[in-house]
C-alpha cells in the first residue's frame, strides 16, 4: 500500500465526492440522489482513512466507523421516507416532491 | 355645640344614607302615604336637628368675645403627602356659620315642603335620599377649614345638583331631556372647577399650605407680587361664575329647571349658586390684593345681573323668570364682592336665600295647583284660588323688587350704595337700571299669575290650594322676608354699629378691609338721595308693570311687535346657548369623531402600524418565491454557497 | 414568625393552582370556577399575611429572598417589595378573584384552559412586581404576554385575532429594545465592579454613573418599552383593540393590572435607574403624557362602543400617571401611584358592568341602550359609582390621585412650566363630559329599545358580590387615603432621593426651556 501515493486516493476520493454530488444535483429519482448522498460519504470516509495511515493515527479510522454508523441510521430514516413518499404520490421522482414549496 | 358642629354635617348623610339605601323597602314595608312621612321625617328631621345645632353654636359663638370666635374642629387627616397635610377639619366662624344658619334653616323649610310638594312621586325616597346629600355636601362646602374639604363639598354639591335636575330622568324638558340639562349644568360647572383646581395649586404653590387660616394670615403678610395674587384671584373666581352662574357660564342655570321645584329653591336659588359669593368672600384678602381683579369681579356681575334681569323682561315660564332672576341677584352679589363689601354681599345672600327660596316654593306651589303648568300665559286670576300662596308671594316680590322696609331693600341698597362710593356713578346706574327691571318683571309676573282674566282652561285645570304643608314653609320664609332685612339697617340711619350683620362679619374681612382702605368722603346727603332716587324707580316699574299687566295687555302686545328683534334676542336669551353650540360643543365634537378618532387615530397612527406590518409583509412575499420547493434548487444553492466560502476562504489565506 | 420566603410562596400558589386546574375535565364546569376562584383567594389571603409583614417606614426592599440561579451571569432568583410593589401586588392578588368570579356565565368555551391563563397570568404580575433582578423581571414582563395573547385570542370577540397579534407585536416591540438595554446595562456594569450583573440593587448604583449619551440610549430602550404597555400616546392603539376583543375578565385585568406594569416600570426602572436622562427628557415625556390626557378623553367622547369609549379613557387617565410620574415631586409620584391603583379600581368597576350588560343583551353599542335605569335600578346606582369615581369626584378615589398629580405637577422643577398642568387640568372637564354622556345616554332618558325590557335584568347576588369590595375600596380610598399613601411614602421618597441628587447638577446642563408668563415666580 505504502507504493500507492497518498494524492491517488485523495484524488478518487474527490472524484467519487464530485460524483455524488452531480448524482444529487441531476438525476431526478429519489433513490438514485439517496445513494449518490451515500457515496459522498464513503468518498470523505476514504479521505479519512487515507490520512489516518498517513499520519499513522488512529483518530481518523475512529471517525469512519462513527461516519458508518450515522450512514447507517441516515439509510434507515431516508429510505423510511421515500417509501411512505411512495405510498403517499405513487413515484419517487424528487420534481413531484415540492409540498416544502411556499 | 361649637365641638360638636360635625354632627350637622353628619346628620344629612346619615339620613341619606338610611333613605338611599333603605328607601325603596321603607315604601314598600309601609304602603300608601305613612310610608312617605317616614321617609319625609327622616330627611327633614336630620337637616332640622342640624339645624338645632348650628343655632347653638351660634348662640354659643356669639357669647364669646370677638377674637375667640373663629374654631377649628378637627375630625382626622384626610391627605397627607410631603409638605401637604390636609384635615378633614371644620372652621366654625362668622361666616361660616351665617351660612350654615342659611343652608339649614331653609334647607328644612324646604325639605318639608318637599313632603307635600313630592307626594305620590314613585321616587319619593330618592329624593329625599339626594336632597340629604346635598345639605351633606353643602355643609362641608361653609364648614371646611380648608380648600380641599371646600373643594369636596363644592364638588359634592355639583354632583347633587346633577342628580336632582336630572331626578325625573324620563322626562322631556324643553328641546331635549332633563338629564341633557343635568349633564349641561355638571359639566359648565366643571368648566369653572377647573380653575378653582388651578387657583389652589397655585395658593399651594404660594403659600406652601391649603388651609385657610393658615393661607389667608399669610397672604395678609407675605411680600408676594401682586400678579401672583391677580392670578390667584381671577382662577378663583373662574369657579365661583361657574358655581354662581355669571357671565359667561350661566347657561346652566336656566336648564336646572329641569328639576323639581324645591331643588331649583334649595339649591338653584337659596344655597348652591352662592356658593362662589361665599367663596370669593372666604378668600377676601386674596381679592383684596389684587385691585384689577376686583374690578373685574364687579364688572362681571354687574353685566350679569342686568343681561339676565333684561331675559327676565319676556320670559313666559314662571321658572325661567325666577332662574335669570336669580342670575341677576348674583350678579348683586358679585358686584358687592367686586365693590369691597363682602358684607353686603353676604347679606344679600341671606336675604336672597329667603325670598327667592320662598318665590320659587311659592311658585311650586302654583305649579301643584295649576297642575304642572308652567306658563305664565296660561295662568291669571288665581289670587282667589290660592290665597296663601298668593299673600306670600307678594310679600317676596315686593321683597326682591326693593320695597321699603323689606329684607330686600336693605341689602339691595347697600350693595348700590358701595357701587357709588367704591365705584363710580356708572356702576349704581346700571345698577339702578337692573333693580328697575327686576321689580319690572317680578310685577309682570304676579300681575299674570295672580291678577287679570283666568286663562286657562276651566275644564281640564281646577285650581287649588296646596296643603299646609307646603304653606307652613312659605308662611315662615315670608316672615323672614318681611323682617330678615332688620339685621342690615343702613348705617346712614342707625350709626356704625347698629348694622348688625355687618359688624358681626366685620372680623372676617378686616385684613382685607387694611389693604383696600376705601371710602372716598361722600355725606350722607348724597346715600338719602339715592335711596330716595332709587326708592322712586322701583315703585314707578311696579307702577307700570300693574298698570300693563292688569289694565292694559295690549301695550305690552304692541310694544312686543314694535320691537320685534329686541323681543327676539331677548326672548331667545341673546341666542347664548346658539352660539355655545355653534362654537364651541359642535366644533369639539365634529373634531373628535372626524380628526382626532377617524383620522389621527385610525389613519394615522394605526395606519402606521399596520402599513409597518404590510410593508414586511410585501417584502416577504417578495422574497418567499425563492423556495421554489424544488429539493434540487436548494442543493444547488447550498452547493454555491459552500463554493464560495471556500473560495473566500483560500484567497484570504 | 412567617419567613422570608412568603413572596416566593405567593408566587407559587397561582403557578401550582395553574397546573392543579389542568387535572379537571373541562365538563367539571361549577368546580373548576370554585377552584381558579379558591386558589386566587389563597393567593389574596398570602398577600395580606405578607402585608402584615411588611414594614411602611423602612425605605430598603423588604421580604426580599435570594436564590442564585445561574451563577456564572451573577442571575439569581431574587425577589422582595417596597410600598409601591407591595400596593401593586394587593391590587393584583384583590382583583384577580373577583374577575374569576366574573366570569361564571361570560366563559363557556374551554373552561378548563380559561382558568389555566388567568392562573398563568397573575403570577406573572406578580413575578413583575416582585422581582429584583433585571433578567427575572424580563422572564416575567415576557411570559404574561402570553397567557393575555390566548385569553384575548381565544375567549375574545369577533376581531379577536387581529386584536391579540396587534397586542403580542406591539408589546415584543417594546421589550426586546428594553432586553438589549438590559444586557447593555449589565455589560456596562461588569466594566465598572468587575463582574456581570443583573442584581437591580447593584444596577441602581451603575446606573447613574453611564456616560449621559449612553444613558440616554439605555433609558430611550427602557421607556419605550414601558410607554408601549402604559400605554403613552401614541403608542396607544394596540390598547382599544385589545379591551374592546378581550373578554370581560381580560379587560379588566388589562386595565387594572397590566398596564400598571408599564408605569410601575417607570418609576421601579426608568427613574433610579437613568436619573439624568429622566431629568433630561421630563418635558418631553409629559408633552405626550399630556396630549394623552386631552386626546384619550376626546377620541372617548365620540365612541358609540361603550367598552372603546372605557378603553380610550385609560389612555386619558393613564397620562395622568405618567406626567404624575415624570413631575417628580413627592406630591404627584404619591398621586401617581395611587392614581395606578384607583384607575385598576374605577375602570376594573366600569369593564366588569359593561360587562354584565353585554351578557344578558349581547351588545355594546351606546345607542342600543336607553332608560335603563327603571328596568335595573341597582345596576344604575352601581355605573354612577364607578363613573363618578372615574370622574374623579372628591370623596371617591379618582379625585386624591389626580388632585396630587396636579397638585404635585403644578409645583414641578423637573417640568419647569405650569403649562402643563393647565392643560392637564382641562382633562377634568372632558372626563365629565364623556363619562356623564355616556351616561346619560344609557341609563336616562325613556326606554327606547323594548328588546331591553325583557333581556337585561338587575344585577344578581353574585354581581354585586364581586363589585361591593371594589366600590368599598372606591370610597375608602377617597375618604381615608393615608392607609395607601403611607404605605408608598417612604419607598416614593428613597426613589425621588435618587433622582434629586442628580436634578440640580443636571438643571443647568438643559439647554431649552418652556417659557411662559408664570416664570416670573419660578426663580
Amino acid at each position: 500500500m505504502s507504493n500507492v501515493p497518498m494524492e491517488y486516493y485523495l484524488i478518487l476520493s474527490a472524484f467519487m465526492f464530485c460524483v455524488g454530488v452531480a448524482g444529487v444535483l441531476i438525476r431526478r429519482n429519489a433513490i438514485v440522489v439517496f445513494m449518490c448522498i451515500e457515496l459522498m460519504l464513503n468518498s470523505a470516509n476514504l479521505t479519512l482513512v487515507t490520512f489516518s495511515s498517513y499520519l499513522g493515527n488512529s483518530i481518523g479510522q475512529v471517525f469512519v466507523f462513527f461516519v458508518m454508523t450515522v450512514a447507517a441510521a441516515e439509510a434507515a430514516v431516508g429510505l423510511a421516507i421515500i417509501i411512505a413518499m411512495f405510498r403517499n404520490k405513487m413515484t419517487v421522482n424528487i420534481d413531484e416532491i415540492n409540498i416544502f414549496k411556499w | 355645640m361649637i365641638n360638636l358642629i360635625y354632627i350637622t354635617v353628619l346628620l344629612p348623610l346619615i339620613g341619606f344614607l338610611i333613605n338611599g339605601l333603605f328607601g325603596r323597602k321603607i315604601k314598600n314595608a309601609f304602603p300608601g302615604s305613612s310610608g312617605e312621612k317616614i321617609i319625609g321625617t327622616i330627611g327633614s328631621a336630620t337637616v332640622g336637628i342640624s339645624f338645632l345645632i348650628v343655632v347653638g353654636a351660634f348662640f354659643q359663638t356669639i357669647s364669646l368675645p370677638v377674637e375667640q370666635r373663629s374654631n377649628t374642629v378637627e375630625l382626622f387627616t384626610w391627605l397627607s403627602v410631603g409638605g401637604l397635610n390636609v384635615k378633614f377639619a371644620y372652621l366654625v366662624d362668622q361666616l361660616s356659620l351665617t351660612m350654615a344658619l342659611i343652608v339649614t334653616g331653609v334647607g328644612f323649610l324646604i325639605h318639608v315642603y318637599s313632603i307635600g310638594y313630592m307626594h305620590g312621586d314613585k321616587s319619593f325616597w330618592r329624593f329625599f335620599a339626594y336632597l340629604n346629600l346635598f345639605i351633606f355636601a353643602m355643609m362641608n362646602l361653609i364648614l371646611g377649614d380648608n380648600f380641599i374639604v371646600l373643594f369636596l363639598g363644592w364638588e359634592g354639591v355639583g354632583l347633587c345638583s346633577y342628580l336632582l335636575i336630572g331626578f325625573w330622568y324620563d322626562r322631556n324638558f324643553e328641546k331635549g331631556t332633563t338629564s341633557q340639562a343635568a349633564k349641561k349644568a355638571f359639566v359648565v360647572n366643571r368648566i369653572g372647577d377647573f380653575g378653582f383646581l388651578l387657583g389652589m395649586f397655585l395658593i399651594y404653590q404660594t403659600f406652601d399650605s391649603l388651609n385657610f387660616t393658615e393661607v389667608l394670615s399669610k397672604a395678609a403678610t407675605f411680600p408676594v407680587a401682586e400678579a401672583t395674587f391677580g392670578l390667584i384671584a381671577i382662577f378663583l373666581f373662574i369657579g365661583a361664575i361657574g358655581k354662581s352662574a355669571q357671565i359667561p357660564l350661566f347657561v346652566w342655570l336656566p336648564d336646572a329647571m329641569a328639576g323639581p321645584t324645591p331643588v331649583s329653591a334649595l339649591i338653584h336659588a337659596a344655597t348652591m349658586v352662592t356658593a362662589g359669593v361665599y367663596m370669593v368672600s372666604r378668600t377676601s384678602i386674596i381679592f383684596a390684593s389684587a385691585p384689577a381683579v376686583m374690578m373685574i369681579v364687579a364688572v362681571v356681575g354687574l353685566l350679569t345681573a342686568i343681561m339676565a334681569a333684561s331675559i327676565g323682561l319676556v320670559q313666559n315660564d314662571i321658572k325661567k323668570v325666577l332662574a335669570y332672576s336669580t342670575v341677576s341677584q348674583l350678579g348683586y352679589m358679585f358686584l358687592a364682592a367686586g365693590m369691597g363689601a363682602f358684607s353686603a354681599s353676604i347679606f344679600h345672600v341671606m336675604t336672597h336665600a329667603f325670598f327667592k327660596a320662598l318665590l320659587f316654593l311659592a311658585a311650586g306651589s302654583v305649579i301643584h295647583g295649576m297642575h304642572e303648568e308652567q306658563n305664565i300665559q296660561k295662568y291669571g286670576g288665581l289670587k282667589k284660588y290660592m290665597p296663601r300662596t298668593y299673600l306670600t308671594f307678594f310679600i317676596a316680590t315686593l321683597a326682591i323688587a326693593g320695597v321699603p322696609g323689606l329684607s330686600g331693600f336693605f341689602s339691595k341698597d347697600e350693595i348700590l350704595w358701595y357701587s357709588y362710593a367704591n365705584g363710580s356713578f356708572i356702576f349704581w346706574l346700571i345698577g339702578m337700571l337692573t333693580a328697575m327691571m327686576t321689580a319690572f318683571y317680578m310685577f309682570r309676573l304676579l300681575s299674570l299669575t295672580f291678577y287679570g282674566k283666568e286663562r286657562f282652561d276651566h275644564h281640564h285645570v281646577h285650581p287649588h290650594e296646596s296643603p299646609s304643608v307646603m304653606t307652613v314653609p312659605l308662611i315662615v320664609l315670608a316672615f323672614f322676608s318681611l323682617v330678615g332685612g332688620y339685621v342690615g339697617l343702613p348705617k346712614v340711619f342707625v350709626g356704625e354699629s347698629g348694622n348688625l350683620i355687618d359688624s358681626w362679619l366685620k372680623p372676617i374681612y378686616a385684613p382685607a378691609m387694611n389693604k383696600l382702605a376705601l371710602y372716598g368722603s361722600h355725606s350722607h346727603f348724597e346715600e338719602i338721595l339715592l335711596m330716595a332716587a332709587s326708592v322712586a324707580l322701583a315703585l314707578s316699574a311696579i307702577y307700570f308693570a300693574l298698570h300693563v299687566y292688569t289694565k292694559k295687555p295690549e301695550i305690552a302686545e304692541n310694544l312686543s311687535v314694535k320691537f320685534k328683534g329686541l323681543y327676539n334676542l331677548l326672548l331667545n336669551k341673546y341666542f347664548i346657548d346658539e352660539a355655545y353650540e355653534a362654537a364651541v360643543v359642535q366644533p369639539i365634537q365634529k373634531g373628535s369623531e372626524k380628526l382626532l378618532w377617524k383620522v389621527a387615530d385610525v389613519v394615522l397612527i394605526d395606519g402606521a402600524v399596520n402599513g409597518l406590518a404590510k410593508l414586511i409583509d410585501k417584502f416577504s412575499a417578495g422574497i418567499r418565491k425563492i423556495q421554489t420547493g424544488a429539493t434540487h434548487a436548494y442543493a444547488v444553492m447550498m452547493l454555491t454557497g459552500i463554493a464560495l466560502a471556500l473560495l473566500w476562504l483560500i484567497l484570504s489565506l | 414568625m412567617i419567613n422570608s420566603e412568603i413572596l416566593t410562596y405567593l408566587l407559587l400558589t397561582p403557578i401550582i393552582s395553574s397546573i392543579l386546574v389542568l387535572l379537571f375535565k373541562n365538563e367539571q364546569a361549577k368546580l373548576i370556577r370554585w377552584f381558579g376562584v379558591a386558589a386566587s383567594l389563597i393567593a389574596f389571603v398570602i398577600s395580606l399575611v405578607a402585608y402584615t409583614q411588611f414594614d411602611q417606614a423602612n425605605p430598603l426592599f423588604q421580604l426580599t429572598h435570594q436564590v442564585v440561579w445561574i451563577k456564572s451571569l451573577n442571575v439569581s432568583y431574587f425577589v422582595g417589595v417596597d410600598g409601591i410593589s407591595m400596593l401593586l401586588i394587593l391590587l393584583t392578588t384583590f382583583l384577580t378573584p373577583l374577575t374569576l368570579l366574573s366570569t361564571w356565565n361570560a366563559i363557556e368555551k374551554n373552561l378548563r384552559m380559561f382558568t389555566f391563563s388567568m392562573l398563568l397570568l397573575e403570577a406573572g404580575m406578580l413575578g413583575v412586581f416582585m422581582s429584583l433582578d433585571l433578567f427575572l423581571f424580563y422572564i416575567f414582563w415576557e411570559a404574561m404576554l402570553i397567557p393575555m395573547y390566548f385569553i384575548i385570542g381565544i375567549w375574545g370577540g369577533e376581531r379577536r385575532i387581529y386584536a391579540s397579534i396587534k397586542f403580542f407585536i406591539f408589546t415584543m416591540f417594546g421589550s426586546l429594545l428594553m432586553l438589549v438595554a438590559i444586557i447593555w446595562l449589565a455589560v456596562y456594569a461588569s466594566s465598572i465592579t468587575g463582574f456581570f450583573t443583573t442584581n437591580l440593587l447593584d444596577l441602581y448604583k451603575v446606573g447613574p454613573t453611564v456616560p449621559h449619551q449612553i444613558q440616554a440610549w439605555m433609558f430611550g430602550a427602557f421607556f419605550l418599552s414601558f410607554a408601549i404597555k402604559v400605554p403613552l400616546f401614541p403608542l396607544h392603539t394596540w390598547l382599544p383593540d385589545a379591551h374592546v376583543e378581550a373578554p370581560t375578565a381580560g379587560s379588566v385585568i388589562l386595565a387594572g393590572v397590566l398596564l400598571k406594569m408599564g408605569t410601575y416600570g417607570l418609576v421601579r426602572f426608568c427613574l433610579p435607574l437613568f436619573p439624568q436622562s429622566s431629568v433630561e427628557y421630563a418635558p418631553i415625556i409629559s408633552v405626550f403624557a399630556v396630549i394623552g390626557i386631552i386626546y384619550g378623553a376626546l377620541v372617548s367622547m365620540v365612541q358609540t362602543d361603550m367598552k372603546k369609549l372605557v378603553a380610550y379613557s385609560s389612555v386619558s387617565h393613564l397620562g395622568f400617571v405618567v406626567l404624575g410620574i415624570f413631575a417628580m415631586t413627592i406630591e404627584s409620584v404619591q398621586g401617581a401611584v395611587i392614581q395606578m391603583v384607583n384607575h385598576g379600581l374605577s375602570t376594573g368597576a366600569l369593564f366588569l358592568l359593561v360587562g354584565i350588560a353585554y351578557e344578558r343583551t349581547h351588545r355594546r353599542d351606546i345607542a342600543f341602550y336607553g332608560g335603563i335605569a327603571k328596568l335595573v335600578p341597582v345596576y344604575s346606582v352601581a355605573l354612577m359609582i364607578a363613573v363618578l369615581s372615574s370622574v374623579g369626584l372628591p370623596g371617591l378615589n379618582g379625585f386624591v390621585g389626580e388632585f396630587l398629580i396636579l397638585l404635585g405637577s403644578y409645583k414641578s422643577n423637573v417640568l419647569g412650566s405650569v403649562w402643563f398642568t393647565v392643560f392637564a387640568a382641562t382633562g377634568v372637564i372632558f372626563a365629565a363630559v364623556y363619562l356623564l354622556w355616556m351616561y346619560q345616554r344609557v341609563v336616562f332618558g325613556k326606554v327606547t329599545n323594548h328588546e331591553l325590557e325583557h333581556e337585561l335584568t338587575d344585577m344578581n347576588k353574585r354581581e354585586i358580590l364581586f363589585l361591593a369590595p371594589i366600590f368599598l375600596f372606591i370610597v375608602w380610598i377617597g375618604v381615608y387615603p393615608s392607609t395607601f399613601l403611607n404605605m408608598t411614602e417612604v419607598s416614593v421618597q428613597t426613589i425621588l432621593q435618587q433622582v434629586s441628587a442628580i436634578f440640580f447638577v443636571n438643571a443647568l446642563h438643559r439647554n431649552w426651556c418652556w417659557y411662559c408668563f408664570i416664570c416670573y415666580n419660578r426663580n
